[in-house]
């Protein structure tokens, strides 16, 4: 059975949406699935960090069939990985669909562009666009952060290039890269009042779809989506709710005091506590579960996101007990 | 004001160690309200020196100066006459003071003796924090007066990113996200509408390292300059007539 978003839940209601009569972008499998009214499956796909395409071939045989789009990350937590486009080009020679990460720490404006042009020759369709986590954070604490433009200036310029065929400059390009543009949100952050007006924000500058921070507190959630609601967004995004599996209680009470931007409630670190021994992976895939089931209830949520950092094999049991199989075909 | 901070002492000895006779100069303006290039911090360096050149009984004479301003010329030209008497000069002056003492007196060896660090303001005693990082084109209309450029981790000119959490930077908890400060003073402003606009990519030409080194050319001094002197040659040349 396809699996399609709920009608009463469809972010797209009827034909007349906004978001199904805009026309195809890119083409890209996430694209026409959204458009379609499907509730979408990505996940994300951690590239190694080192030179052996082997392990991105493995990782993509396992997740195969398992969600529509893989998420191909930028050098994350500003550790050194194989790049994301590399990373992309692998994934679309085996026959799967990347959603290319470009942040905005490495690259200025001029790299950015080059990339993106490289990128879409290569057969890359989704962009997920991002200001990208500090270098202090990763192995290279020296380095020196680009930050030329922020996530916001890149959505509106990649969508400059693939809209009105220009540069940032504003120079003509010939053959135009098309991605659907993605980008994040996390409705987790302070200023929360500002959150849905940021949200809107990056719809004007360029997104086409939100892949959002991971989810724990669903209520806080639910909260930020009904002001997205009151500013109609929904009806101009797509958006995904970010969600992963916890391995271990240690990682849940990490990420809830290490992690910046991570709400994790003390419910989950119960949750975890409580799961007995040798358990405790069962219990995060639980939780996993519970939180998809209840974001897609909400009005306005598109599809999951599906982050199992270092633990893709989590994926297919995800999108399998959480009925979201099989994936249809555009 | 600029900010600075003295260089480890260790490192200080090993600059001069190769010198016998030498002075430290300090200056009387930034790097005195910020505790590391005035008067004070001179003596303390020079005493530090002679105790130390004592301790490995070696011969170091050291002298002490500091004026008003080194980043001046009507100013350093009290130095003429002094400079030339040492081998080595430490200057705790700024990065900009070292290099102006260097461009006066290129026979004398000038070293720094300050670690410059960034243009910025005491907030409380003891405590300077960056305001301005001379970007070359003021947003601070837009943002409520506090400079995303600088005081934004990652420079970000479009709203918080999605680490800031109850007030504080996710780069370093010690330090107040300045979106939300910005947030919070254009609300109370009534003035939150402007941070519905996209700023589009700043122009980074204009700022640090966009074209080298950046000037200012003030064309009505520098054309009163010239009618100076060209007043002064008129003279000349009528004096030089009546000859
Ligand atoms: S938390 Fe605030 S100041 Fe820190 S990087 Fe994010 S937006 Fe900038």
């Amino acid at each position: 059975m396809i699996v399609k978003s709920d009608e009463k839940y469809s972010t797209l209601g009827s034909l007349e949406s906004e978001l199904a009569i805009s026309g195809l972008k890119s083409g890209s499998n996430l694209e026409k699935l959204l458009k379609a009214g499907y509730f979408v499956v990505t996940a994300e796909l951690g590239p190694p960090r080192g030179a052996d395409r082997t392990v991105i071939e493995k990782k993509a045989t396992l997740l195969k069939g398992y969600a529509d789009a893989f998420n191909i990350t930028d050098c994350q937590t500003a550790v050194v990985r194989l790049s994301s486009i590399t990373g992309g080009a692998i994934l679309v020679g085996l026959g799967l669909e990347p959603i290319i990460q470009m942040t905005c720490r490495d690259r200025n404006r001029i790299a950015i562009q080059s990339d993106l042009l490289g990128a879409a020759a290569l057969g890359i369709k989704n962009l997920l666009c991002l200001t990208g986590d500090h270098q202090k954070f990763g192995d290279h604490p020296g380095a020196k952060g680009v930050f030329d433009i922020d996530s916001l200036q890149l959505l509106q310029i990649v969508k400059g290039m693939r809209d009105e065929k220009k540069f940032q400059s504003g120079e003509e390009i010939e053959v135009e890269p098309r991605f659907f543009i993605g980008a994040a949100e996390n409705p987790f952050a302070d200023p929360f009042t500002y959150r849905a007006f940021r949200l809107a924000k990056k719809i004007r500058a360029g997104a086409d779809f939100i892949q959002t921070q991971i989810i724990f507190n669903v209520d806080k959630f639910s909260a930020w989506m009904e002001r997205v609601r009151a500013l109609g967004l929904h009806k101009k995004v797509f958006i995904l709710a970010g969600v992963a599996p916890i391995k271990s209680l240690l990682m849940a009470k990490y990420m809830k005091t290490h992690v910046p931007g991570m709400d994790i409630p003390d419910e989950i670190i119960k949750r975890m506590e409580k799961a007995k021994k040798g358990s405790a992976k069962t219990e995060g895939l639980n939780i996993c579960l519970d939180v998809i089931e209840k974001v897609r209830k909400i009005e306005g949520v598109s599809g999951v996101h599906i982050m199992a950092i270092e633990w893709e094999e989590a994926i297919p049991e995800i999108a399998k007990r959480a009925g979201l199989l099989p994936r249809p075909s555009p | 004001m600029i900010v600075a901070d003295i260089k480890p002492f260790k490192e200080i000895m090993r600059l001069v160690k190769n010198y016998r006779k030498i002075c430290v100069i300090g200056c009387g303006t930034c790097v005195t309200v910020c505790h590391a290039g005035g008067q004070k911090q001179v003596s303390e360096v020079a005493a530090q020196l002679r105790l130390a050149a004592k301790l490995e009984k070696k011969h170091l004479e050291v002298g002490e100066e500091t004026i008003l301003r080194q980043c001046e010329h009507e100013f350093i030209d009290s130095l003429e006459g002094l400079v030339q008497k040492y081998d080595a000069i430490v200057s705790l002056g700024c990065g900009i003071g070292v290099q102006m003492l260097a461009e006066r007196f290129p026979h004398t060896r000038i070293l720094p003796g300050l670690n410059t660090k960034f243009m910025g303001a005491p907030t409380e005693p003891g405590i300077f924090w960056e305001r301005c990082v001379g970007c070359g084109n003021c947003i601070l209309a837009e943002t409520g007066g506090f400079c995303p450029v600088t005081r934004c981790a990652k420079g970000l000119l479009n709203g918080p990113c999605g680490g800031s959490q109850n007030g504080l930077c996710e780069v370093s908890p010690d330090t107040p996200c300045v979106w939300q400060l910005i947030y919070e003073q254009l609300e109370a402003q009534g003035m939150l509408d402007t941070m519905e606009a996209i700023t589009p990519p700043k122009d980074w030409s204009v700022g640090q390292g966009g074209c080298g080194p950046r000037r200012l050319v003030l064309e009505h001094l520098v054309e009163e300059e010239k009618d100076k002197h060209k007043i002064a040659e008129k003279v000349l040349t009528r004096n030089d007539c009546k000859k």
